[in-house]
């Protein structure tokens, strides 16, 4: 789309609230003793673009009728969800601190009852068909809603996603935009040794979508990306966000042992320290 | 009963714009005329019924009242977890329907028969589970279920089963009908089973024994009351069901009566007992050779009579 205009952002902004997202999510992962902090990491940079200018939302009123939805699939990433709901004011940032904890409404995997959250996920290859349905009622109801969808290059071994994506270009869905959180990186192995997805980009290709493919911890090109969008006009887009598990962190990089370790100790300094020289 | 909800669906359809009739490809025929005229409330979703389930989800949390549409297990079982986590969860108003509850697809085999459905669906919370009893229940029930915003089953026949209410019943959803009174023994009947269950308290009234018929139109929740009454009030009670003895309507009328201070002198179930048909046969024939027909409750209901009721 050509005539696009991309809004000017203030990038080192943004570089700031994803390292505020990592910080957050190593403390709340290392706290409540549970898994994914690699998978946190991974996203931080989409989130924390999404969230700034990107998805037309309001904390003031999170039902909004009209608000762009974000469902995410890879509901396992919902620590550093929390977080950037948190940060752009939908609840306290205090109340991450419950994070995992008796009585919270923070669960493990991404929940509804937290203002913000369009759906509850946990079991991968879900949220794309509600994002389809989603974007579909917006274009039976003519408005302008967009729907954003972020899936883990993991969940894409799930049948279930590969049906809608076959239906979003066949109902000319260009209003919804699909996020993958490719950090090379499943839950027992790399993909390329469990499932390879290659050629990615050419199977969305093939399935009829707009393919974007990017640096999933620039800014600059996830900014780029997700304000291009459709990327084509009357097809679905999808970006590939290439990531790296465990960023920001040197010894959780490409590491599968941090998908389901959680820092404590020496190693929770260790990566304390390492966040905070990176500070931007 | 297809023709009947199809019919409903579209005239309230065009009253309400909320209304979205998705399909998983099939209902070849039925639909012409919805399509033809609501075509912006109309979604094939093609053969994927998982995906079919999340959409149907997703257009909920967006404001619309879809029913979901495909035959026996494959808008309920191939797409559970969908219905489980994306409806039920969220509590979207959506409906999932079956056409082609227990064995009405008999001759095309197990693949296509609904026999563990309601009690797979009576598991989840949030969760409505309606088997009509006939034509004019089922017209009732895509009404009462429009009215219902939140998420329901609604389990069919297909078409052209025999209508068993001369008028129109008072209906209420969770409130089952008696469709015929009597003091003697109760049978209690959900979905296309009625028309037997009301021919055979016909038969048993010549022999002097006055059933009383209940049509459980609605799983659940279930009309405790309509059971207590039964268990007060007559002496045998007996559940009449095209699916699995577990888990369906007479695993729910038993634990009604279990947690209960009333109990029948008898309770019996008739339904399969967990098993798959293993012989090739329309409707009929099958609900004959497992014993679920006329012919079948009569046999259950003397039997119970004679081993407990008599002396």
């Amino acid at each position: 789309m050509g005539e696009t205009t991309i809004p000017a952002a203030d990038f080192a902004e943004i570089r700031a609230l994803a390292w505020r997202l990592r910080r957050h999510t190593l403390e709340m992962t290392s706290r409540a003793g549970s898994s994914h902090v690699g998978t946190n990491f991974s996203m931080a940079e989409i989130l924390a673009v999404l969230y700034s200018g990107v998805l037309r939302v309001d904390p003031a009123r999170p039902d909004w009728p009209a608000r762009d939805r974000f469902v995410v699939s890879k509901g396992h990433g919902a620590a550093a969800v929390y977080a950037v709901l948190a940060e752009r004011g939908f609840f306290p940032l205090q109340e991450l601190e419950t994070f995992y904890a008796n009585g919270s409404r923070l669960a493990g995997h991404v929940t509804k009852t937290v203002p913000g959250v369009e759906l509850s996920t946990g079991s991968l290859g879900h949220g794309l068909p509600v994002a389809a349905g989603m974007a579909l009622a917006a274009k039976h109801d003519g408005t302008s809603t967009r729907v954003f969808c972020l899936l883990s290059d993991g969940e894409c071994d799930e049948g279930s996603n590969w049906e809608p994506i076959l239906f979003a270009p066949q109902h000319r869905l260009d209003n919804l935009v699909v996020i993958v959180d490719y950090n090379k990186i499943q839950s027992l192995g790399s993909v390329a040794e469990v499932m390879e997805l290659e050629p990615f980009a050419d199977k969305w290709r093939a399935f009829r979508w707009a393919v974007r493919e990017v640096d999933g911890h620039s800014v600059e090109a996830l900014w780029e990306a997700l304000h291009a969008v459709p990327a084509e006009a009357g097809r679905p887009t999808v970006v590939i966000a290439h990531t790296v598990k465990g960023k920001g962190v040197s010894f959780m990089e490409h590491q599968l042992l941090w998908h389901y370790r959680n820092a404590k100790g020496d190693e929770l300094d260790a990566a304390r320290a390492e966040l905070e020289a990176a500070r931007p | 009963m297809r023709d009947a909800f199809i019919h409903t669906l579209e005239e309230l359809a065009r009253h309400d714009p909320r209304i979205v009739l998705m399909t998983g490809d099939l209902g070849f025929g039925v639909f012409n005329r919805y399509r033809e005229e609501l075509p912006g409330q109309f979604v094939n979703a093609g053969v994927a019924e998982q995906n079919m389930t999340g959409m149907a989800a997703g257009m909920a949390m967006s404001g619309k009242c879809v029913f979901t549409y495909s035959i026996a297990n494959f808008p309920v079982l191939r797409c559970l977890e969908q219905i489980r986590n994306d409806i039920c969860y969220h509590n979207a108003d959506v409906k999932v329907v079956a056409v082609g509850g227990g064995m009405s697809y008999g001759s095309l085999g197990p693949s296509h028969h609904a026999t563990e459905d309601l009690a797979v669906m009576r598991a989840l919370p949030n969760l409505l589970v309606v088997a009509p009893g006939d034509p004019v229940e089922t017209r009732l029930a895509v009404k009462a279920l429009v009215e219902h915003k939140g998420p329901a089953y609604l389990r069919l026949g297909r078409a052209g089963e025999p209508v068993v209410h001369q008028s129109e019943p008072a209906f209420e959803l969770g409130k089952a009908i008696t469709v015929r009174e009597g003091d003697d023994i109760t049978l209690v009947s959900t979905g296309g089973q009625l028309y037997d269950t009301v021919a055979a308290a016909a038969v048993l009234a010549e022999e002097g024994v006055q059933a009383r018929v209940i049509s459980m139109h609605t799983l659940k929740p279930l009309d405790t009351e309509a059971v207590l009454a039964a268990a007060r009030e007559t002496g045998a009670i007996f559940t009449v069901e095209e699916h699995s003895i577990i888990g369906g309507l007479g695993s729910a009328v038993a634990e009604v009566l279990m947690e209960a201070d009333q109990r029948p002198q008898f309770f019996g179930r008739i339904g399969l007992r967990d098993c798959f048909t293993s012989i090739c046969g329309d409707q009929a024939y099958l609900r004959a050779q497992y014993r679920i027909d006329t012919a079948g409750i009569l046999e259950t209901v003397r039997g119970g009579r004679a081993g407990q009721l008599s002396g």
